[in-house]
């Protein structure tokens, strides 16, 4: 290039419009703003929260049995225990239930045949369904109807299952979908069997991506409300739950809102002490997602 | 389930690892051929391409023809394959080397839409015959990559992968050992036997992955491509490791590199696309199969005079 020709060059380089560069500014602004937003949104609940709840905190709160009449005696241990229960109730059932209908969908099931194609688009629109129609379902099938457990923890962690299987499937089918072709070419090169090639080579590389989709899917069952009261969770369980099939139970969203609902600031505060442990609870399970996907999610 | 015939020459080991006993009784001829009964290899052998070669095939192909939902990908390849030589199949892009290579151990099988037309004979055996499990096709006949595919695994684990879903019995340590040492590659890693196969090279991983096949000690390599990843000195290797290879085993070896098909190959099959003049519709055929030297030098289709000079592909 001649000397000649570089003022030229430079005219185009900076002949960039003042307006052009305005844009530039003010559009990660705007962007910037609505973050701020939502964060200072979630920054003034959570000071709010924390400003009423942390001072119930205590021993005697988390060890304690809900009281309608002396709030300064009142604590979550049947709330807690019930989610608890739930959420171990849960991730049995859709464990299995999720990587089988994961591992059908995206291992054996040929697209060409209606009937795989109405299961994936069934999938899709029941995640969508609002939760209160599981609870419903619960209702009528499993707290009645042909099962009839009664309201119980299975019937509830079945009903909380239900409603995050799609979350589960959905997840796992991506993680499986992850592991490239010619790993399954591989070992089926070698004289594996499908089958082997699945359960030795596919499922052990989506596993970490299996196992944050489940608990992402816990994460969302917990906090969940409206099925457990449909399906007759109780807002105060004065022991906790014996076993899974005939006692009543609680859960802390129940117990949360129970205590919201009473006219007594003692009580409110309460709630807020309730909300605190649950987003402990949610953060626990966030961090051990987090901690999976860095530690263990295979790198092709 | 019929068990795909074995060389009478293959270990017991492989024998019991392939998950059945002997083939069916008086079916295997003399000098390592095994004929099925119904089959008569002089009738068929008298209709194929069959250059001047003294072993005896591993794989006669008669008429094969392979489609992809009903779009025809290969037509009408017969040839045989001689054991314990090395034979390259070679042409342009897309003239389905890699959909026959992989028709000689039923991978195809893994592509839904694909189908198979004429048939296969693995010493005498016919792959396709309906009562043929692919699963026990490919524990003899094994295959390498194009892409190094070892899995997340130890270098270990990669190599007793095969043994173990086979159920191969003796010492793993041993087989993993054998299964380097044959791959050209157990001084550099025997160090370092329990490090993730990604870590390594793409030529050691691609040499891992030939050790691999070599674990289930089958009779046949394919390769398709093996080395057009890699890096002329990995090249290299993989090209000597060849030529050990071929004492033990047959190898079919798909190549766009001319000079790689010349230096390793004795036998050398020449696809090319065949465009369909009405429809516009292009599919790959054989048109000249014979000994490499023969084919590089004094080809008998302008075809392939054309290709291995250079000036076409
Ligand atoms: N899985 C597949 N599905 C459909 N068509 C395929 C598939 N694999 C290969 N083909 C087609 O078959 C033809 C031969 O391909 P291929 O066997 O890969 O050729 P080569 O290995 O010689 O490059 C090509 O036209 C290709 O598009
Ligand atoms: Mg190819």
């Amino acid at each position: 290039m001649s000397v000649a020709e570089a003022p030229a060059a430079r005219a185009v380089v900076r002949g960039s419009s003042s307006g052009a560069r305005l844009r530039e500014i003010l559009f990660p602004a705007a962007l910037l703003l609505c973050i701020g937003f939502a964060m200072l949104t979630l920054v003034v609940l959570l000071v709010d929260v924390a400003v009423d709840g942390i001072p119930v905190l205590s021993g005697e709160f988390i060890t304690g049995f809900p009281s309608q009449i002396f709030p300064e005696r009142s604590g979550i241990q049947s709330a807690l225990v019930g989610t608890l229960l739930l959420m171990a109730v849960c991730a049995v059932f859709i464990v299995p239930v999720g990587t089988a209908t994961a591992i059908y969908l995206e291992e054996y099931a040929d697209n060409n045949r209606w009937w795989n194609r109405l299961i994936e688009v069934n999938i899709q629109n029941l995640a969508a369904v609002p939760s209160i129609v599981y609870g419903i379902l619960g209702l009528a099938f499993l707290v009645r109807g042909p099962l009839e457990l009664g309201r119980v923890v299975l019937a509830g962690a079945l009903t909380l299952g239900l409603l995050v299987l799609p979350v589960v499937i959905i997840v796992g089918r991506e993680a499986i979908r992850a592991v490239p072709s010619s790993i399954r070419e591989g070992s089926m090169a070698l004289g594996a069997t499908q089958w082997q090639t699945i359960w030795k080579q596919v499922l052990p590389g989506a596993l970490p991506g299996i196992a944050t989709g489940v608990i992402l899917a816990l994460s969302r069952a917990i906090g969940e409300t409206a099925p457990l009261i449909v399906v007759g969770a109780a807002s105060f369980a004065r022991f906790n739950p014996n076993d899974l099939t005939s006692d009543p139970f609680s859960a802390l969203p129940i117990q949360i809102l129970a205590w919201v609902q009473d006219p007594q600031d003692e009580f409110r505060a309460l709630a807020a002490g309730a909300i605190l442990v649950l987003l402990f609870l949610l953060l626990l399970m966030n961090a051990g997602a987090i901690y999976l996907r860095n530690r263990f999610e295979q790198k092709w | 389930m019929k068990q795909v015939t074995e060389r009478p020459e293959s270990s017991s080991e492989a024998r019991s690892a392939a998950g059945a006993g002997p083939g069916p009784a008086g079916t295997q001829a003399h000098n390592g051929r095994t004929t099925g009964p119904g089959t008569a290899p002089a009738a068929t052998g008298a209709a194929t391409t069959k250059p001047s070669v003294d072993t005896p095939p591993v794989f006669e192909i008669e008429k094969l023809t392979v489609r992809y939902g009903g779009k025809l990908a290969v037509h009408d390849v017969s040839f045989d394959i001689t054991e314990k030589r090395i034979t390259a199949l070679i042409g342009a892009s897309g003239c389905g080397k890699s959909t026959f290579i992989r028709s000689l151990n039923r991978m195809n099988d893994l592509i839904p839409s694909a189908t198979v037309e004429g048939s296969v004979r693995y010493h005498g055996q016919n792959l396709y015959a309906s009562e043929v499990d692919a699963v026990q096709v490919r524990k003899r006949i094994g295959m390498v990559f194009q892409k190094p595919n070892p899995f997340p695994k130890s270098i270990y684990d990669n190599i007793a992968f095969g043994p173990r879903v086979l159920g191969m019995d003796g010492n793993m340590d041993e087989m993993v050992e054998r299964a380097l040492r044959r791959g050209a590659l157990w001084d550099e890693v025997k160090d370092r036997l329990k490090t993730n196969a990604f870590g390594m090279s793409g030529g050691q991983q691609q040499r891992l992955c030939i050790a691999r096949a070599l674990a289930t000690d089958p009779d046949v390599l394919l390769m398709d491509e093996p080395a057009s990843a890699l890096d002329p000195i990995s090249t290299g290797h993989i090209e000597d490791l060849m030529f050990e290879l071929k004492e033990r085993y047959s190898i079919v070896i798909v190549t766009h590199n001319m000079q790689q098909a010349a230096r390793v190959s004795d036998m050398t099959a020449f696809f090319t696309v065949v465009v369909d003049e009405a429809s516009g519709h292009r599919h790959g055929e054989v048109v000249e199969y014979d000994e490499t030297e023969k084919v590089f030098t004094n080809p008998s289709d302008e075809r392939t005079e054309a290709y291995v000079t250079g000036r076409v592909g």
